[in-house]
């Protein structure tokens, strides 16, 4: 495909127009510039819509308040899904993938025409989505598990979404080739641009499995194809379902070491190290969909267990290794900054007033601590009886997606909107408290509904009281307890989304110009001056006491969690 | 920096920080360690979910259900059927084959097992996709239309369980519910049942 890119481009090298960043350093082209802003502030929008739809989601959980009825409620909750995990996400990602392409490597967009095509079908993808769901005959929930039956629509738009987001990917492979091409750049592609790569590489993946499932399901629903069984396609769309995940991940990872760069100019400890981490989230992720089926019928122990294990953990342990490096540069750098006393100076005196950092730091340590142990939990093949389809899940997705992606993403935005647009931001103060009101809801939202996951909550649920159903149960008075301070939580964490979507689109639309010379950024980008002069690498008279620190905490609470549940587990009833 | 090619061109004959080699080893360790804990737990532990499914029709494995409920219906001491909420009250002796069906909006029928005897219990759907959520112990598996799966299950607890469905199955999903009872071996008591229940003195196991 990428030599479709480069030989369409081939003909129109030179008419690439740039211009150099005061504050970065970087060279910006137009056609990539425009198209960055498109997508990233369709992303934006998008992140409205369906934040809304999860504060209703959140409000209707909340047994005291319940604001939805029923039949609303489902429909609801089948666009938060759609609207955040794939439109919001997807959008500001094939952002990420032209900035880490283009504007990292100084390159010109490849093939903007096709870029521009891309973004068209992807529009049109969304907005058909919403459509279908709104027109209310396709309340399948983001799974959509046959025989529960969708409209046309909805696969249909899906599918032109995708199809969108591929194109949009071969664009991001036809930059490099032109970079490298031209010579944009010096020896190897930044680990900025290598992790977006790999973003890319499992998106091709992610968005060929979507294909191959999603088409027969939109041709069964036009009733072409009789049956589609419904095993099989929950082992294919997961194939999507969860490796579209590890492209957050891939792209948030980069989004730390970015922002770690350029605020307090970390580099990595060891380029190989950090490299070889991404790349076994390329080597064994395909194996992911495995966990999402450990509870059905159908499937031997042997498969599962290889399968959610992704062969031995190993993607897990490329997570684990950026939980190491991304804090140990941050250290390293902070250190180098003057900032050595002690084993936490350098954390303490960190730019925790800067919204990039504070949202990219808090993003690191929930995603670990919340969405990573839980999710290595729940994909446990016999740990995951305990929690399969409660509200545990939920809760830890919005450790990962939330806490993490969303998160990381937004930090990023405040980085972006400046460089880009060249309007600063327009209430620092305000923006200053923006990522922790956002984060203390997303956590707040992820533990208490895997709180109460543990009390047997079920996720996409209407009525835990069960009032109208003919068998009553009664689920214990913590589990309303829990669904209450996770409706605070969503209540929280939406104010945080009102936050940064008032100044983002305030500071676009009037913040502080940055083109005029003399302009000040609010938050300031990392001074090479502050720097004591001394060479670093990746050799062994580096000390980083912090870290070590961390990571020690981190493992212990991994080890000691997952053997809590063990515990539970061996409480339940005997089945083999 | 990470947003710069790398600094040193040959990066890849750096070498690495020891901290690094020391998380990396640590990592690959835990991560080997709960992947054969996994296995481990299939002849250490007690409860690994079962994997044997048929291929089934859905009318079939309605049959099955049906002519199950039929043979085990437990009869109060008048010899009438027992129900509760209009759901039949299904009473297999211990070690039988016990059939489960779940469908838009309940599981179907009740039954009734004795703690610690073990049982061949069948799980289909004869529609959508639904999930079986028992609580409060919060056993959770995925049911499926066309697949029967079979698993031997042994009661720990005696009293009144609730499945409650947890794959979104449409408009009436949060109505799905269903009830499991366990007695206390040969007493036909559910010891801990809650005040409503109707009373339940027969004894008699029907064969």
């Amino acid at each position: 495909m990428t030599t479709i890119d480069t030989g369409a481009i081939g003909a129109a090298v030179p008419r690439a127009e740039f211009r150099t960043c005061r504050f970065s350093g970087l060279r910006i082209e137009a056609n990539a510039e425009k198209l960055i802003k498109f997508n990233a502030v369709t992303a934006v929008l998008f992140l409205a819509l369906g934040g809304l739809m999860g504060l209703l989601v959140a409000l209707t959980r909340w047994p005291a308040v319940q604001i939805l009825p029923a039949d609303w409620f489902y429909l609801v909750l089948t666009g938060h899904g759609a609207n955040v995990l794939l439109f919001w996400i997807i959008f500001f990602e094939i952002a990420v993938l032209y900035f880490a392409g283009a504007v990292v490597l100084g390159s010109r967009l490849a093939a903007p025409k096709w870029a521009w095509t891309g973004f068209v079908l992807m529009v049109v993808g969304a907005v058909m989505a919403n459509y279908a769901v709104l027109r209310g005959d396709s309340t399948v929930m983001f799974t959509s598990y046959p025989p529960l039956q969708a409209s046309q629509w909805f696969y249909l738009s899906l599918v032109l979404f995708a199809v969108g987001a591929l194109i949009a990917v071969f664009v991001f492979f036809g930059t490099l080739v032109v970079a490298k091409a031209e010579k944009t750049y010096d020896g190897s592609v930044p680990l900025v641009t290598f992790g977006a790569i790999t973003a890319a590489i499992i998106a091709v993946f992610t968005l060929a499995s979507g294909a191959i499932i999603l088409v027969p399901t939109w041709l069964w629903s036009l009733g072409l194809v009789t049956n589609i069984d419904s095993l099989m396609y929950k082992v294919v769309w997961w194939g999507m379902g969860h490796s579209s995940q590890q492209i957050n991940v891939s792209a948030h990872v980069a989004i730390w070491y970015a922002i770690a760069a350029m605020v307090v100019g970390a580099k990595p400890l060891s380029e190989k190290v950090s490299r070889m981490a991404y790349f076994m989230y390329i080597l064994f992720l395909q194996l992911a969909s495995a966990h999402h089926i450990l509870a059905e019928p159908g499937m031997s122990s042997a498969w599962k267990i290889v399968n959610t294990s992704y062969m031995m953990y190993l993607a897990v342990m490329g997570s684990m290794i950026h939980g190491l490096t991304v804090p140990g540069a941050i250290e390293a750098a902070q250190r180098r900054n003057g900032f050595t006393r002690g084993a936490f100076e350098w954390l303490t005196k960190a730019p925790w007033g800067n919204p990039a950092f504070s949202g990219m730091f808090l993003s690191l340590v929930m995603f670990g601590f919340i969405g990573g142990i839980s999710g290595v939990v729940l994909g446990t093949e016999q740990l995951n009886v305990l929690m399969h389809n409660t509200i545990y899940v939920p809760g830890h997705f919005h450790g990962t997606v939330v806490a993490g992606t969303t998160l990381a993403f937004m930090a990023a935005t405040f980085l972006l909107v400046p460089l880009l647009f060249q309007r600063d931001i327009i209430w620092p103060r305000l923006a200053k408290w923006q990522p922790y009101v956002f984060g203390l809801g997303a956590a707040g939202i992820s533990l208490f509904m895997m709180g109460a996951g543990t009390l047997g909550v079920p996720r996409r649920q209407w009525d835990i009281s069960l009032a109208d159903a003919v068998l009553r149960f009664e689920f214990p008075p913590a589990a309303y307890l829990m669904m209450g301070l996770n409706g605070i939580s969503g209540v929280l964490a939406a104010t945080g989304g009102v936050m940064f979507i008032v100044i983002i689109v305030a500071t676009i639309l009037a913040g502080p110009r940055l083109d005029r010379p003399g302009a000040k950024l609010a938050f300031p980008l990392h001074d090479k001056a502050r720097e004591r002069v001394s060479t670093y690498g990746s050799e062994g008279t580096l000390k980083l006491p912090g870290t070590i620190i961390l990571v020690t905490l981190f493992f212990a609470a991994f080890v000691l969690y997952y053997f809590v549940n063990w515990k539970y587990l061996s409480e339940l009833w005997l089945f083999r | 920096m990470a947003i710069t090619p790398p600094s040193n061109r040959l990066w890849w004959k750096e070498p690495i920080h020891g901290l690094e080699i020391g998380w990396i080893v640590i990592s690959f360790l835990w991560g080997l360690f709960m992947f054969f804990f996994m296995i481990a737990w299939h002849f250490i532990g007690q409860q690994n979910l079962s994997t044997e499914t048929y291929r089934v029709t859905t009318a079939a494995y309605e049959q099955k259900v049906i002519d199950f409920a039929d043979e085990y219906q437990a009869m109060d001491e008048n010899g009438d059927y027992l129900e509760e909420d209009f759901v039949p009250v299904v009473r297999p002796p211990a070690g039988a084959d016990v059939y489960i069906l779940a469908r838009t909006y309940e599981f179907w029928p009740i039954v009734e097992l004795e703690r610690g005897q073990s049982y061949r219990v069948h799980l289909s759907s004869v529609d959508l996709q639904h999930g079986f959520s028992l609580q409060p112990t919060n056993i959770n598996i995925s049911v499926h239309p066309g697949y029967e799966h079979v698993m031997h299950i042994t009661p720990t607890e005696s009293g009144v369980f609730g499945i409650v469905c947890n794959e979104f199955c449409g408009i009436g999903h949060h109505l799905m519910t269903g009830r499991i009872r366990v007695v206390e071996p040969g007493t036909g008591d559910a010891a801990t049942g809650p005040a409503d229940e109707p009373a339940d003195d027969s004894i008699q196991a029907e064969g």
